[in-house]
This record gives C-alpha cells, sequence and structure tokens, in this order.
C-alpha cells in the first residue's frame, strides 16, 4: 500500500518536513478541482469513508466531507456520543465494527487525546486524525501552513506566534510541530494559565504582551477561546482577557509592519479577535478554510496509496462526468 | 506437617545481618535451626538450594486485593496466590474494596478468606472514614481487635486536614499507623499523568508533582502536631523525598514506600498512550527516579511496596483519559527491583531484601521479616541468576495489567513457605 504518508495521520509530531511538504504539493493541483464547475475527480471512486465524529464539528466534518466528495469516495457520517464512562468501550467497540465492514478509511474526531492512534493501532483501514483532545489536529495545521505558503511565498524563516489558549490546543501543538519542521520561528502569546508545562523546551518563544508578539510576529495566528475556560478559572473573564491579549485593529495599526491574521475557527468575535480585523485586508481566514478541503483530498489521496507525482495528472485526466 | 531442610543456600537474613551460607531447618511451621552442615532428621524433605538465596518471605504493605466487590478482577485467593509466586508471604490489603472495608465486620471477611485460601498472610488495612468517604472516623478499635494492622483511605486522599489530624490522634491510641496517599485534589483532579514536557506533548492534563508534595507537607506538620505514627504510600517525587528526609531528621515517626514501578520507569513510558503505564501517582521524570532510588538506599524510604493494582482487561483497553490508574505488581516486584537496583548498583542483594521484608514488616509491626530460630518459618527461596521474560498471559494473579510485559528480569522466588507450608514452587522458565 502506501508508504509515503504511512497507514494513519495521527499527527505532524512525528512526520518529517518531507512528508509534510509534500502533503502542502499535492494539495496545489486538488485546489483547482473546486474551482471547477464541476468539482470531483474519480481519484478515489470505489473507496469507502466513515467520518466518525464523536465530539460536534461542523466544519472541520464538511471539510473533510467535500474532500471525500470531491474524490469520488462513498462516505457515511457517524456521530457518535456518549458518557465520559462510556467512551472507551464504544471506541473499542466501533473499531471492532469498522473493521468488520472493511472501511477504507476513517476520519475520527474524539474528545480523548490518543484516541485516533487508539483506533489507527487496531484496524486495518487508514485513519486520519481530525482532532484528538488536546494533542493534535493535523490536517488543521496543514492547511495553516499552506495558507502562509500562499500569502508569503515560503514558510522557512518566518516569524508565526500562535495567540490565546496553548494549554488545550491541539490546533497549536499540531501547529509548532509543521511549523519548527519547516523552518519557521515560532512564538506563543497568552495568559501564563494557557500555556502548557514546559512549552519553551519545544523550541518556541514565550510572550506575555500581545503588543510584544504582534511586533515580532509576521503571522499571528489567532486561537478560539472556549468560554468555558472562564467558568474553570484560567482566565477571570473575557472582558479582560480580551483587554489584555485581543488581536484589535489599535493594536495591528501600531505595529510596523504588515501582520497576516489567521484563525481556525470558529471565531469569538470581540473575545480574541477584534471583527474589523477578521474582516480586514490582512486576515486569510476564509482562505484557510478554502484550503481545507484542498489538504484534506491531498491528505486521504496520499493514504490511499495515491502517488504526489499522479495528482496532477489525476486530477486533469478526470473530464468531468 | 514434614520438616524441610533447605540445605547449602546463601542465607540472608537482614534483620541480624547475616549472609553466609547455611542450611535451614523448618519443623512445626518455625524455623527450628540455622547453621552450617546441620544433619537431617528422620523424614526430612531435603531440598537443595545451592546456588539459590534463603531469605525471609517479602512482605509488600500495599496491595488491592479487590475482594470484596471487584472478584472479576482478583479475590484474596488468586492475589495470594500471586503473591506466594513473587516470593512475598505477607501482604497488608487497603481498605478501598465494595463495600469499603470500614469495620470490624468486613475486616473479619478478609481474614477468613485469607485463612481460606491459605497462601499468602493477609493483614488487613482499615479504612480511616467511614466508606472513604473522609466525614467520620471509622472505628479503629474494634477493628484492630480484628486483625487490621493499619488504617488508610488509599485509593483517595485524606482531604481534610482536620479529619488526618483525628486520625492520626485516635489511630495512636490503638498503637497502628495512618497511611497516606497523598494527592492535593484540586491540583490533581482531571489529571491523568505527571506535568511534563511529555504530557504537554501528548496533550493529556497532568497531574504536578506539587501536588504530592503539599500532602506530604501537610502529613508531616500533623505528625509533628500529634504524634501520631504517619505512613506515606507510593512516594513519586523529589520534592517529596526531600520533606521526608527533613521529617527523618526532626525525629518525627514518619515512614515511607515506593513501588518498583516508580523505581523503575519515567513519564515517557505514556508515550503511544500505553494505558498500562497510567497509574497514579504517575510515573514522573528521570531526576525523581534518581531521588527515589537514593532515598531507599539511604533508608529515608523505609521499604519498597507494589501496590498491586488489578484491573480488567476491558477496562485498560480504551483511551488513555478513560482508563482506570494502576498495575499489577505483585509477580514482577521483586524481579524489576532486583534486576534495575542490584543490577544498576544502588542497593546490595542484603540491602534489597531487608527493604522488601525485613523493613516493611518493622514499618507495620508485623511478624515475619527474620529467620531468627523460632520465628514462624516465612521463607524464601530466590534464584538471582534467572532471566525471564514478563508475559502477563503466565501471571497466577486475575488481571495484566503490567507495564512491564515484555520486559526481560533477572531474578525470581522458587519456594516460597508461610508458616513452613510450601506455598509455591515455581516450575518452568517463568514464576
Ligand atoms: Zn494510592
Ligand atoms: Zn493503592
Amino acid at each position: 500500500m502506501t508508504a509515503v504518508l504511512g497507514k494513519d495521520l495521527i499527527g505532524l509530531e512525528h512526520l518529517s518536513p518531507d512528508q509534510i511538504r509534500l502533503v502542502l504539493d499535492t494539495a496545489e493541483p486538488f485546489k483547482e478541482v473546486s474551482e471547477r464547475p464541476i468539482k470531483k475527480v474519480p481519484a478515489l471512486r470505489g473507496k469507502t469513508i466513515v467520518n466518525l465524529f464523536f465530539e460536534a464539528s461542523t466544519r472541520t466534518r464538511i471539510s473533510f466531507e467535500f474532500a471525500e466528495k470531491r474524490l469520488s469516495a462513498d462516505t457515511v457520517n457517524v456521530a457518535a456520543s456518549g458518557s465520559s464512562v462510556q467512551k472507551g468501550e464504544t471506541l473499542v467497540d466501533t473499531a471492532k465494527n469498522l473493521e468488520a465492514m472493511r472501511i477504507d478509511m476513517v476520519v475520527i474526531r474524539h474528545p480523548s487525546s490518543g484516541a485516533a492512534q487508539f483506533l489507527g493501532d487496531r484496524i486495518r483501514s487508514n485513519v486520519v486524525n481530525a482532532g484528538d483532545g488536546q494533542h493534535e489536529h493535523p490536517t488543521q495545521a496543514l492547511l495553516d501552513l499552506l495558507t502562509i505558503r500562499d500569502r508569503h511565498g515560503k514558510i522557512a524563516g518566518l516569524k508565526v506566534c500562535l495567540v490565546g489558549d496553548i494549554l488545550h490546543s491541539r490546533v497549536a501543538r499540531s501547529n509548532i510541530w509543521g511549523l519548527l519542521k519547516l523552518g519557521a520561528e515560532v512564538g506563543v502569546c497568552g495568559p501564563d494559565t494557557l500555556m502548557p508545562r514546559g512549552i519553551e523546551e519545544l523550541g518556541v518563544c514565550r510572550f506575555r504582551r500581545i503588543e510584544e508578539a504582534i511586533e515580532w510576529a509576521d503571522v499571528l495566528n489567532v486561537l478560539r477561546l472556549q468560554l468555558e475556560r472562564m467558568e474553570r478559572g484560567f482566565i477571570p473573564s473575557v472582558r479582560e482577557y480580551y483587554r489584555v491579549f485581543g488581536v484589535t485593529v489599535e493594536r495591528l495599526d501600531r505595529a510596523s509592519r504588515d501582520i497576516t491574521i489567521m484563525h481556525p475557527g470558529p471565531m469569538n468575535r470581540g473575545v480574541e479577535i477584534d471583527s474589523r480585523v477578521a474582516d480586514g485586508s490582512h486576515s486569510v481566514i476564509l482562505a484557510q478554510v478554502t484550503n481545507g478541503v484542498a489538504v484534506r483530498m491531498a491528505v486521504l489521496y496520499l493514504l490511499a496509496g495515491g502517488r504526489p507525482e499522479l495528482a496532477v495528472a489525476a486530477n486533469r485526466a478526470a473530464a468531468p462526468e | 506437617m514434614r520438616p524441610l531442610l533447605l540445605q547449602g543456600g546463601r542465607v540472608i537474613d537482614p534483620s541480624r545481618d547475616f549472609d553466609r551460607t547455611a542450611d535451614v531447618l523448618v519443623q512445626d511451621g518455625r524455623i527450628a535451626a540455622l547453621g552450617a552442615g546441620l544433619g537431617a532428621p528422620d523424614g526430612v524433605d531435603v531440598r537443595d538450594v545451592r546456588g539459590k538465596i534463603v531469605a525471609p518471605g517479602l512482605v509488600d504493605l500495599h496491595v488491592h486485593l479487590r475482594e470484596p466487590g471487584s472478584e472479576d478482577v482478583e479475590t484474596i485467593a488468586s492475589g495470594t496466590r500471586a503473591a506466594v509466586a513473587g516470593g512475598f508471604t505477607a501482604v497488608c490489603a487497603m481498605p478501598n474494596t465494595d463495600p469499603v472495608t470500614d469495620n470490624q465486620a468486613a475486616v473479619g471477611f478478609i481474614v477468613r478468606q485469607a485463612a481460606r485460601a491459605g497462601l499468602a498472610r493477609v493483614y488487613p488495612i482499615g479504612a480511616i472514614s467511614v466508606g472513604q468517604r473522609g466525614e467520620h472516623l471509622s472505628e479503629f478499635g474494634e477493628m484492630v481487635a480484628a486483625g487490621v494492622v493499619a488504617v488508610s483511605d488509599d485509593g483517595r486522599p485524606v482531604v481534610s486536614s482536620h479529619m488526618m489530624r483525628t486520625a492520626l490522634e485516635y489511630a495512636r491510641t490503638f498503637g497502628v499507623p495512618v497511611a497516606d496517599h497523598c494527592e492535593e485534589p484540586t491540583l490533581a483532579t482531571g489529571g491523568v499523568m505527571h506535568e511534563g514536557l511529555v504530557s504537554t506533548r501528548l496533550g493529556l492534563k497532568g497531574i504536578p508533582a506539587a501536588a504530592e508534595e503539599i500532602m506530604v507537607a501537610r502529613d508531616i506538620l500533623l505528625a509533628g502536631l500529634t504524634g501520631g505514627q504517619l505512613h506515606l504510600c507510593h512516594m513519586s517525587t523529589r520534592g517529596s523525598v526531600d520533606l521526608i528526609r527533613r521529617a527523618k531528621e526532626q525525629g518525627l515517626r514518619v515512614t515511607a514506600e515506593v513501588t518498583p514501578h516508580h523505581l523503575a520507569l519515567t513519564d515517557h513510558a505514556c508515550e503511544g498512550y500505553d494505558t498500562h503505564a497510567k497509574m497514579n501517582p504517575p510515573l514522573r521524570e528521570a531526576a525523581d527516579v534518581a531521588a527515589l532510588r537514593s532515598a531507599l538506599q539511604q533508608g529515608v524510604i523505609d521499604c519498597i511496596a507494589s501496590d498491586h493494582a488489578p484491573h480488567a482487561y476491558d477496562a485498560k483497553e480504551a483511551a488513555f483519559d478513560d482508563a482506570p490508574f494502576g498495575v499489577v505488581g505483585l509477580e514482577t516486584a521483586f524481579a524489576v527491583a532486583h534486576t534495575e537496583l542490584v543490577g544498576g548498583g544502588v542497593l546490595t542483594l542484603p540491602e534489597l531484601i531487608a527493604r522488601m521484608s525485613t523493613a516493611p514488616a518493622a514499618v507495620f509491626g508485623l511478624p515475619g521479616g527474620s529467620l531468627t530460630p523460632g520465628a514462624p518459618a516465612d521463607v524464601v527461596v530466590l534464584d538471582i541468576t534467572a532471566r525471564w521474560t514478563v508475559d502477563a498471559v503466565n501471571f497466577h494473579s486475575k488481571s495484566r495489567n503490567t507495564p512491564f510485559a515484555g520486559r526481560t528480569l533477572t531474578g525470581r522466588a522458587v519456594l516460597t513457605l508461610v508458616g513452613g507450608a510450601l506455598v509455591h514452587e515455581a516450575n518452568g522458565p517463568t514464576p
């Protein structure tokens, strides 16, 4: 089968820089598919993919579903949920059932870190991690990387700062690995209560003031602040968070150069980001969404055994049906 | 019962610094004689143990036998079978059973089940609080009369400082120690592994070292306040070691134990989300392991205890967050400790035997830990050259949740005697 990415895509921590570049390069020809009147290529025709979502996520699920359909795969959506006690059992049983149905690929979103690997270790199908707990969200980071590369023409040497709740963020972890592997400098900015232990040891610079982060960065990737963090006592109030860490027009105007603004969504406007920033000329937030489909097509295509150099040809050969 | 002569072994009795080749005669359930060239009385069962170690049976202050309540994962019979296979002749059973062992009738049940099994001695530990709910003191007096050797709410910490103070005072009345599972709950809640770089990478919620150390410090202060006897369960951090060292320097009545897994493994064992590396307290960092090893060597930590905690296969076959804490340990404890500590130059063999038999017996004031003629014949014969690979399928425990599967270890119990009765004899390559 495939060797280019391995059997599963669990995270970016264990991918090589070449493997990451390969995904980004393979995504390029797939971008064009979404611009066609008939947005479909037969690359995964006959493959069955299950989108297994143990956690609600409309946008990631829809993005995967479009990617799968545009590759002509047969897809099934399963929205599973359950009490925390039953989660583990459900996962084991789910794995066994999927194995019995000879599914080709599983896209899994799960509230527990490690759940994607757990599944990948137990079934022969390819597994794509669509977000596991606070561990990794590799396709989000890949689409972020692609968007940065589109905007700046490179990734190496850029300064990218992740802003907000790093502690609970799988997006942050995947971005840190991906950016470092491709030669970017990575910063993190937020209150100490939302910084994981030993984060500097991963090779990132630490900012406690958003103004300093803005002065330093070429790109700000503003993370969503889960409102329940306030209830759990990590921050005293959303109001103060916005005043201290909010990415506002005023703060950006004071910066000495243009900064690209990213957000993995869904946004809390007026909490971590000012609407005028989100919708402003420096924002590439909608480009991220567009690239999400292309990157996921690339990941699914490569895991299914597609040869990267054939991705272009596959698109061309595919006369719309 | 036929008399038994263990002939030609290296006899190590840490209780009186004895270490030389000798014969040991066991008769009427006791050590009848010990010396070179003992004659074999008529009808004696002679065992040639040349090249083997003859030592006092190992004593484990901290096991979970799960009966009553979870007989599917362990019973007193299966747990004591595992104990004697691991060279233990006495184990102390934690009270977090279902129902909780918090009254004299529940204690009596454990004593009777242990007698019926007829394997290792089982010394029950009574709950500190009724139902381990941390609200009302259990009846220590009646429980001690029924056979309890210590009190503990292990499985959970004693949250209320007032409760801990009262327990230390009331236990002092009956001459038993209070064993605490040190975990500050508001810091530890939701945590599943050590808080550090590995938890950051895995995206798992960490339990900081301070969650243990705050309670160790509090308990030591309360031991000073009350003059009660404090025993600290399963110490895991270098900060705890410093606190215990200072407490001992002050002459407080404080003792401590450490598990083989905290002496052998670090939080890196959690990588790959291996739920067999999920225990509470969690596996810590290399610097903690080093501090625990030297504390054990110096006697700052008194003894090794397994914290044998059986769990069903299905329970551990889960996402890391959802799996229960705990690992089995009775059948690997000696081999892990021997391989890591004696093999690693931390302890001599007599020191290791002291930390696993004589010292723990002294901590809870139990019989055992000695081969003095006249003492009950709780004896283990160890083959310290035997190399074997851990395969949980061969365990006598009902559960197989070991973090050491696949490891090649050196040392095993080949004969175990409890009160002179031969309760375990190894045959085949693994215990
Ligand atoms: Zn405990
Ligand atoms: Zn325990």
